[in-house]
């Protein structure tokens, strides 16, 4: 076998183990999780904590639990953005939000809520449509350092702009000025948004159900796990829906071919929000 | 299986057309192509070329199994990834060379998951995208070409590749169609 085909196949091996043992001593389960990716910021963690190889971290890791957030910190993607795909946000705002008005108090579940830029949006989103008062949101994610940063809802002030200008191409009714104040090159996002936020870890992959949430946005999540662990997860979130209750992907994730389909009726096709069968 | 991949950047579209239009219809390999477009734009290129290649055209959904002489464009804000078990996966992991999708993201995957049975095609751009994958495809037994930086239309791109991957065929886009022609018969 050629020089390079050796080395990655040793890699995989490396990676296999490193997973193996990340579950077995921290409880942290990647062994299902699309694996091109996780191979690719592997990769860059050991180049860029200087290490020589994977199996090398799975050693410093296994003895040295400091080392876990920053290797959580490769592990995990934290790419995200306020109103991020507005169409979305647009969608919830002239069809879910109107058969929310119905309910007299609300659950809503942001799972991978990575550094809360979309619990910020599905929160101010709320404010505008007058539901926030009645409505209690819980944010998770893995990632420890992510919820704290989402509990602290301050966002580098470069990031403004196109957050306001995702925002107004939701249909934002209001300026998103009116909920931060600009510090030293940050934006503070207002108290009132997270006063009614339950934050926690919790993991879409070991974790339970929790129950009766009116509505579950989970985007851009999903589509770093395999099938199965889809499914999984798909059938966790039947399981903590209220009868007709949403659920709302990324735009490139979809039920198409999970094995809950049945659960769901396709609700905003195009912006992949599905919907709770009553059954 | 035997795969394509195809990095793109200004002057893409052109070259694109002329190399996908050209293809025959039993073309057998799957084609799977990075072409950088402005973030929120949807792939102008997909519905043009539905409508005018004899090859299915499309936009690469996450999870598929990749299908024999199917072309797949990386969806806009996405990197394109393949799989050791064939399959797509989608990502929307931080920019790599400011471009997401990423051609070296793709090249990089398709080395690994391919090794030797996957032909990597740097065409006209203005950027360093794509050399770091086609320097992997090369050192993974793949095949590697960069379209012949004096007939691109923006030659950055394929000079960059040609360097990092020296044992690059440098071709025109006649003798890139001919070379597919000949690669998927
Ligand atoms: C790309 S971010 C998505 C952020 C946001 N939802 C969005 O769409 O912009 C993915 C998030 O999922 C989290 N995540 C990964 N695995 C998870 C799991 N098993 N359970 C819950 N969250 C997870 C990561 O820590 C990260 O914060």
């Amino acid at each position: 076998m050629d020089a390079a085909l050796v080395t990655s196949s040793i890699e995989d091996i490396e990676i296999q183990l490193l997973l193996e043992a990340l579950y077995q001593h921290y409880h942290y389960d990647f062994r299902q999780y699309a694996r091109a990716s996780i191979k690719r910021r592997l990769l860059q963690a050991r180049s860029q904590l200087g290490y020589a190889s994977i199996s090398e971290i799975q050693a410093a890791v296994l003895r040295d639990a400091t080392l876990l957030p920053r290797l959580l910190d490769f592990l995990t993607v934290q790419v995200s953005e306020m109103f991020r795909d507005p169409s979305y946000f647009r969608a919830l705002r002239e069809k879910v939000i109107p058969h929310l008005h119905t309910y007299p108090s609300l659950k809503v579940w942001v799972a991978g809520c990575s550094n809360g830029e979309e619990l910020y949006s599905l929160s101010i989103l709320f404010h505008e449509e007058g539901l926030a008062r009645k409505t209690l949101f819980y944010a998770t994610d893995i990632n420890p350092t992510a919820l704290k940063a989402a509990q602290a809802g301050v966002y580098s002030l470069d990031q403004i702009r196109l957050f306001t200008e995702n925002h107004q191409r939701s249909g934002g009714r209001s300026s998103l000025s009116d909920y931060y104040t600009a510090d030293y090159g940050r934006a503070v996002f207002d108290r009132s948004l997270s006063s009614q936020v339950v934050f926690s870890d919790h993991s879409l992959v070991t974790d339970a159900a929790f129950g009766e949430m009116h509505l579950i946005s989970c985007r851009n999540v999903l589509i770093y796990f395999d099938r199965e662990l889809q499914d999984r997860a798909v059938g966790l979130f039947r399981d903590s829906l209220a009868r007709r209750g949403f659920l709302g992907l990324g735009s490139k994730e979809s039920l198409r071919f999970s094995a809950h389909a049945d659960a769901f009726d396709e609700f905003e096709r195009e912006e992949k929000i599905y919907q709770r069968t009553a059954s | 299986m035997r795969a394509i991949v195809i990095g793109a950047s200004a002057g893409g579209v052109q070259a694109l057309l002329s190399i996908l239009t050209a293809l025959p219809p039993q073309f057998s390999c799957p084609i799977l192509i990075v072409l950088h477009v402005p973030q929120r734009n949807d792939n102008p290129l997909v519905s043009l070329l539905r409508a005018r290649c004899l090859l299915d055209v499309k936009e690469a959904e996450d999870k598929e199994p990749l299908g024999q002489g199917t072309i797949y464009f990386a969806p806009p804000g996405y990197h394109l990834l393949i799989e050791k078990n064939m399959t797509i996966a989608l990502s929307s992991d931080e920019p790599v060379n400011f471009s997401r999708p990423a051609i070296d993201v793709l090249f990089e995957t398709a080395a690994d998951a391919l090794s030797d049975a996957v032909t990597g095609i740097i065409l006209t751009g203005a950027n360093h995208d794509g050399a770091q994958g086609l320097r992997a495809i090369g050192a993974a037994g793949g095949t590697a070409i960069v379209q012949d930086p004096s007939t691109a239309e923006m030659p950055a791109m394929p000079l960059a590749a040609l360097e990092a991957c020296p044992l690059a065929q440098s071709l025109s886009i006649d003798e890139i169609i001919e070379f597919l022609r000949k690669e998927a018969a």
